[in-house]
């Protein structure tokens, strides 16, 4: 009896329940929220729920990047904008809420209607598992040598898939600069450094010193990790986009604690535009490598010239495929999934941010 | 002596976990902010503790136990820095703390006392 119920799909079975119904909660509570800012936090919390969630059914990469993307830069950006306009929801009528609500009813009955039609979880006959997937599956290894199936099918497989996320961040990031410039106008302000050169003024040492030491320590380890997500990607969960997204949360932190004008004189925005651009232009290009070689784009088999190719060690076919052209291909351009993201995520924080900054004069310049 | 381990690893990751609770209750029952972050920090530190400390105990000496330690030392270095920047934050803007002696009054007619 004990052992029935503490089998691992009984137990799997409880906890999905569970996770649903505090998402449920999570949700039920954002839209009670009158201030925006609670409402943020929850999503945040609400995307920490979903990344358990989604870890409990063994999708480590997607629930990797719910937390990153979800919890981490989606709120931070959320922060940077929530300081552009009022921080309380506007209180609108009961009449006007008549027809959103009949709106969202029907969409949300017809969602609950399809996922009648969905198969079951691990169902071996659903279309996921039967014909395509199982072949990835089952070849993934020798056709392309990486260990987590996840990179070898985002990256390889369907890499023109990925080549086009890609450009949908890059044209994101373009669409929020094009509406709120690069936010360059905090390279105006005064530096923090102007603050603390008060010569002979009151002390106006601040008292965040506990949160700047902390982020000194933070920082170089979250950009460590990003590059071990990176270039651990081929082996475990990660990739380029997780790696971006906590490459371009380090940044921010670093602009959070130490001001948007320090972290542009570090990276200045016409860096990050330019870096963002060239990640998709690596991806692409590799492409383009592998048409010259001869192969079809996209297809890492060809991407590396034979005679170079034939030096490396261990340089066989393996089931016809060059699994030397297939490990730097992939390399390549996660590296250019990583820049893309990265550099993207920091735009679109620059522009929020950028926007918000009031010029100030430092104090001895007002009292002088 | 697995078992034994495993025992006292999930003996700790539960205390960690009523811990959390223990905190949970507390942030909603203290009367004023501060010892309300108080009681939140608890669930960050003590709790994440005491849960790692006990996985680590069930994971027994593996490469798994080694990326607990370095969790552990993450979230040692993040929490207090969250509770403190928090404190300092609400400190910064007015927020005072509740002095005197405050006492529990029935729920019926107000549980928010002093204020």
């Amino acid at each position: 009896m004990i052992a029935a119920i503490a089998s691992p799909v009984v137990v799997g079975a409880i906890i999905g329940a569970v996770m649903l119904v505090m998402m449920m909660a999570i949700v039920i509570a954002i839209m009670m929220a009158r201030s925006l800012l609670v409402a943020i936090i929850l999503m945040s919390i609400y995307s920490l729920a979903s990344a358990l969630w989604l870890l409990t059914m063994d999708a480590a990469d997607v629930s990797f990047t719910e937390a990153v993307v979800g919890a981490g830069v989606s709120t931070l950006i959320a922060l940077g904008a929530i300081l552009l306009t009022r921080s309380e929801a506007k209180t609108i009528s009961w009449r006007g809420q008549i027809a959103p609500s009949l709106v969202a009813l029907a969409v949300g009955g017809l969602l609950v209607y399809a996922a009648f039609d969905l198969p079951n979880l691990g169902d071996a006959a659903s279309p996921a598992n039967a014909y395509v997937g199982r072949i990835y599956m089952s070849q993934a290894s020798r056709d392309v040598g990486a260990a987590n199936v996840v990179t070898a099918i985002l990256s390889s497989y369907r890499g023109f898939d990925t080549l086009g996320e890609t450009t949908v961040i890059f044209a994101a990031g373009i669409g929020v600069a094009l509406m709120l410039g690069f936010g360059e106008r905090a390279l105006q302000d005064i530096p923090r450094a102007a603050f603390e050169a008060a010569p002979g003024g009151e002390d106006i040492s601040d008292h965040h010193t506990v949160l700047r030491v902390t982020a000194k320590l933070l920082i170089p380890l979250m950009s460590i990790y990003a590059f071990y997500v990176q270039f651990h990607g081929d082996l475990s969960p990660g990739g380029g986009f997780q790696a971006g997204v906590i490459m371009a949360v380090a940044i921010i932190l670093h602009a959070l604690v130490f001001g948007l004008h320090d972290t542009m004189e570090a990276i200045p925005p016409q860096l990050t535009r330019g870096i963002a651009a060239s990640g998709v232009l690596l991806y692409a290009g590799i492409g383009l490598a592998n048409l010259i070689n001869g192969g079809r784009f996209l297809d890492y088999d060809h991407l590396l010239p034979r005679r170079f190719e034939a030096r490396l060690p261990d340089s066989a076919l393996a089931g016809g495929h060059h699994l030397w052209g297939q490990h730097f291909g992939i390399l390549g351009v996660e590296l250019g999934i990583f820049l893309t993201v990265a550099a993207t995520m920091v735009t679109i924080f620059y522009a929020f941010a950028g926007r918000i900054s009031d010029p100030v004069e430092p104090p001895h310049a007002r009292a002088a | 002596m697995t078992e034994v381990l495993q025992t006292i690893g999930g003996s700790l990751a539960l205390a960690g976990a009523l811990l959390a609770v223990i905190g949970a209750l507390g942030v909603i029952r203290f009367p004023d902010f501060y010892t309300r972050i108080h009681a939140a920090s608890i669930t960050d530190t003590g709790g994440a503790t005491l849960v790692l400390a006990g996985l680590a105990m069930v994971s027994g000496l593996t490469l798994i136990t080694v990326k607990l330690v370095i969790i552990w030392m993450f979230v040692m270095l993040t929490s207090p820095t969250a509770t403190h920047a928090l404190a300092n934050a609400a400190f910064g803007s007015g927020e005072g703390p509740l002095l005197g002696s405050w006492r529990l009054v029935s729920s019926r007619s107000s549980n928010r006392a002093g204020r």
